[in-house]
């Protein structure tokens, strides 16, 4: 809803501009300056509303959009440990918040396709998901993208499902 | 306030009509034609359509310009160390500055080419020479990183290199100064006849690229001062120019100008592989150093070869010729279709155009005017297609486009001059701000030029740019070539004295531009794979961290147990697998460069703590909002302390945090 108001702001600031071809150095600026102050607005209002709620519908923004959980697969989530201690351990830890934060009971805070669109795309989670925008204000550090595969993903969400 | 700004306006409108119409002013400014500035207008976030290269001059580096903007993107390491990459400085690129002289911190860069597939530049190396201590590297445009030095035995001034071959078959180096050949203690009043000119050949090989002196010519004591490679109907053929046929030894600038004609030497490399691959030449102790650089491994090292194979000219007749050119020639160069072979007669008044079927016949019939130590003299008018009569005052460089014309640079004139090839008429002539050497039309060393742009490198600038005390940039000008007349449409500072330059579309080389180095593929013995990998050892006196760096921390960050005399050795793996996401490294008191460290690449730094303290170090490269805090410490105690090494990072041992 923030985010229409937005759009329309820019989209009528575009249009003064336009019109106003021959006096284009003036609004120019103030045209910046009205977009920037509207996207912290929209922040921060969304920021408590998603840390007080960690939605389990929410898939996030990425490759991965459904996804059916089974048993749990021993092999794969040893293999998914393998990669958890290579690509992760620098900034997460279980028991304790660390540069990200805990991983202690993620699966059961966050849907599978999000815990998996964070891994595989985590320069567009924080721009579009609302709890990994939450997340980044929070936390100050962005995600690394490790250029993991959808399969190495797959095993460190199954690794994560061992720990719940 | 709104009136104002109208006002403004409206009166910047009344000038520039005001300018536009007083054209006849435009000749002062180098008739930057009106629309030049969109020629060059390269939009915020919007990529150039050519990559050129621009030898860094005695920075003894390579610089990376887009063009038409002339925007520099990175200046690449070659010859010298660089402080800002750790080049040169770290343990693993020191071995690339190694020689028989020992590590030399500088070089004299000269001419990049870039490597070619079927006569066209392919985008694969660029290759470069260094002249002062005789070396030819060859650089990854993959990585955009030196990948290999080999320095050239029996060489003095390595410059009428390092051109290639239409297929990178050989990529050449040839010497400037006569010298004893091997080298040895001798009067120098005795040059003449006893100083000998190397010219050599480095086979290139076709997968990796890797160098080797292929063979070395045992020349005449001439200079030789340029060359290119022969090609479609001449490949096969090098042409190297010579001056100095005096055998002079001093007061060159009048000793050396005595002759009316000196030589462009042609040299059929095929039939001396031939000759070669039937064990023709003789192996002859030398030494010189061969430097790789291992990509696995992250490391280069260097292996000191003791023997190079020599060929004398008599040994292979019918392979060697020369041609007598008019007033010690500067550039050589051979036009698309390897017919014309161009003798840029620098103290001449007029400039000597060869052609290569004349040439052939010439052989054929033995049209020869006596031979210079053996080597047969081709009467002049047997191989000469014609000459170009006062075309300017100093010609260096010709490059070529694909419509029969030739672009030459004259230096004393200052001034580019188009001219069309089969009729020697002077088509365009055009002013260069000033003292015009090189010039550079990308995929000029080939049979495809690919001719829309010109870059001219000038070396006195004097009034063109503010001024910054007595020592001033050195440039390049970009010109528009591709209508009748050549258009001048940007002036860009360059690095160093630019000395040729390679371009190339960029789409030849953009789309394999590396981002990162795979963590998984990373081969050095002292590479972490993760933070529980990383730890500190001491070995007597010897202290090895490995580290580790991601986005904004090191580990481990608090370290005890350095003593005072101890050498530390910082092994430092940056972890992260992201594009752009480099962290940097120093260390307070260390006598050497931060490291910048690529992801996924490790790299170490030496330290020898002489104060006792706790010192910190930190990154060097703004890597994220908490950059600021990326940052530790070291404990360091008097020798004579028995307190043993620990490390930690917030309160844990690495690798003995969390069980999994």
């Amino acid at each position: 809803m923030k985010i229409k108001h937005l759009t329309l702001v820019v989209a009528i600031s575009f249009a003064v501009v336009s019109c106003g071809g021959g006096e284009k150095s003036e609004p120019a600026t103030t045209n910046e300056t009205e977009t920037t102050v509207v996207e912290e607005e929209t922040v921060a209002e969304e920021a408590p509303e998603t840390s007080a709620n960690d939605n389990m519908d929410n898939k996030g923004v990425g490759p991965i959009s459904s996804i059916e959980l089974g048993e749990i697969d021993n092999a794969l989530a040893d293999s998914g440990k393998e990669l958890y201690k290579t690509n992760c351990t620098a900034c997460h830890k279980f028991g304790k918040r660390y540069i990200g934060p805990a991983l202690k009971g993620v699966t059961t805070r966050r849907s599978p396709e999000w815990i998996m669109n964070m891994i595989l795309n985590p320069d567009g989670m924080v721009v579009e998901d609302p709890i990994a925008m939450a997340l980044l204000a929070e936390y100050n550090a962005p995600m690394s993208n490790q250029q993991l595969s959808e399969e190495d993903a797959r095993a460190i969400l199954e690794f994560f499902r061992t720990k719940e | 306030m709104k009136r104002i700004f109208k006002s403004i306006f409206l009166l910047a409108i009344t000038s520039s009509l005001v300018v536009s119409c007083g054209g006849a002013e435009k000749g002062k400014k180098g008739a930057i034609s009106g629309n030049a500035a969109e020629k060059v207008y390269i939009a915020p976030g919007e990529h150039d359509s050519h990559y050129a290269f621009i030898s860094g001059g005695f920075s003894g580096q390579l610089a990376v310009y887009g063009l038409p903007s002339g925007r520099l993107f990175r200046v690449i390491p070659v010859f010298s160390q660089d402080p800002e990459k750790g080049y040169g400085y770290s343990e693993e690129t020191k071995p690339m500055l190694m020689t028989s002289h020992g590590l030399i911190p500088w070089g004299d860069s000269h001419h990049p080419d870039i490597s070619q597939t079927a006569g066209s530049v392919d985008g694969r190396w660029v290759f470069i020479n260094e002249n002062n201590t005789p070396r030819i590297a060859r650089i990854s445009l993959e990585t955009f990183e030196t990948e290999e030095i080999i320095e050239i035995p029996n060489s003095a001034g390595n410059h009428s290199s390092s051109f290639v071959t239409e297929n990178t078959e050989y990529v050449v180096a040839g010497t400037r100064f006569a010298v004893p050949f091997p080298q040895k203690d001798m009067p120098i009043s005795e040059m003449k006849g006893n100083f000998k000119g190397a010219l050599t050949f480095l086979s290139v090989d076709k997968e990796e690229g890797h160098m080797d002196i292929a063979f070395q010519l045992r020349m005449p004591g001439f200079n030789y001062d340029l060359s290119h490679p022969g090609r479609g109907k001449s490949h096969g053929w090098f042409f190297f120019s010579t001056y100095n046929t005096e055998e002079s030894n001093t007061l060159m600038e009048v000793n050396a100008s005595q002759n009316d004609k000196d030589f462009i030497a042609a040299i059929n490399w095929k039939k001396i592989e031939e000759y070669v691959a039937n064990g023709g030449g003789t192996k002859v102790p030398a030494n010189y150093a061969h430097n790789t650089w291992n990509d696995d491994e992250h490391t280069a090292k260097t292996v000191m070869e003791d023997e190079v194979l020599v060929i004398e000219p008599s040994e292979v007749p019918g392979a060697i010729f020369f041609l007598p050119t008019a007033k010690s020639p500067h550039g050589c160069d051979v036009d698309p279709t390897g017919e014309y072979i161009i003798g840029n007669g620098k103290l001449a008044a007029q400039m000597t155009i060869h052609s290569f079927t004349k040439m052939l016949k010439a052989i054929e019939d033995k049209a020869f005017d006596g031979d210079a130590y053996g080597i047969p003299i081709i009467k002049f008018d047997a191989v000469n297609y014609g000459t170009l009569e006062q075309p300017g005052l100093g010609p260096l460089h010709t490059e070529f486009d694909t419509r029969g014309n030739g672009y030459t640079t004259f230096f004393i004139s200052s001034e580019v001059v188009k001219w069309n090839i089969k009729d020697l008429k002077i088509i365009d002539r055009h002013p260069v701000y000033y003292s015009v050497g090189h010039l550079m039309i990308p995929g000029g060393n080939s049979q495809t030029p690919d001719d829309k742009y010109l870059v001219a490198m000038n070396k006195i600038t004097k009034d063109r740019y503010l001024p910054t005390g007595p020592e001033v940039c050195q440039s390049a000008q970009l010109f528009d070539i591709s209508g009748e007349k050549m258009e001048l449409l940007l002036d860009f500072p360059t690095i160093g004295e630019p000395h040729y330059a390679a371009g190339i579309a960029a789409d030849k080389i953009a789309a394999n531009s590396v981002k990162i180095f795979r963590l998984e593929d990373n081969k050095h013995p002292y590479a972490v794979q993760n933070e529980a990998e990383t730890k500190v050892v001491r070995k007597g006196k010897e202290v090895h961290i490995y580290m580790s760096m991601i986005r904004s921390h090191f580990s481990p960050d608090n370290i005890e147990g350095v003593k005072v005399g101890d050498k530390v050795y910082f092994h430092v793996t940056n972890l992260e697998q992201d594009y752009d996401v480099p962290h940097g490294i120093s260390m307070i008191g260390a006598q050497t460069s931060e490291l910048l460290i690529m992801p996924g690449r490790t790299t170490t730094f030496t330290w020898e703590p002489k104060q006792v303290g706790v010192w910190p170090f930190y990154c060097t490269d703004f890597c994220s909002a908490l950059h600021q805090e990326m940052q530790g410490y070291i404990r360091v105690s008097p020798a004579s302390s028995n307190i043993e090494i620990s490390y930690t990072l917030d309160g844990d041992v690495p690798g003995e945090e969390e069980e999994l």
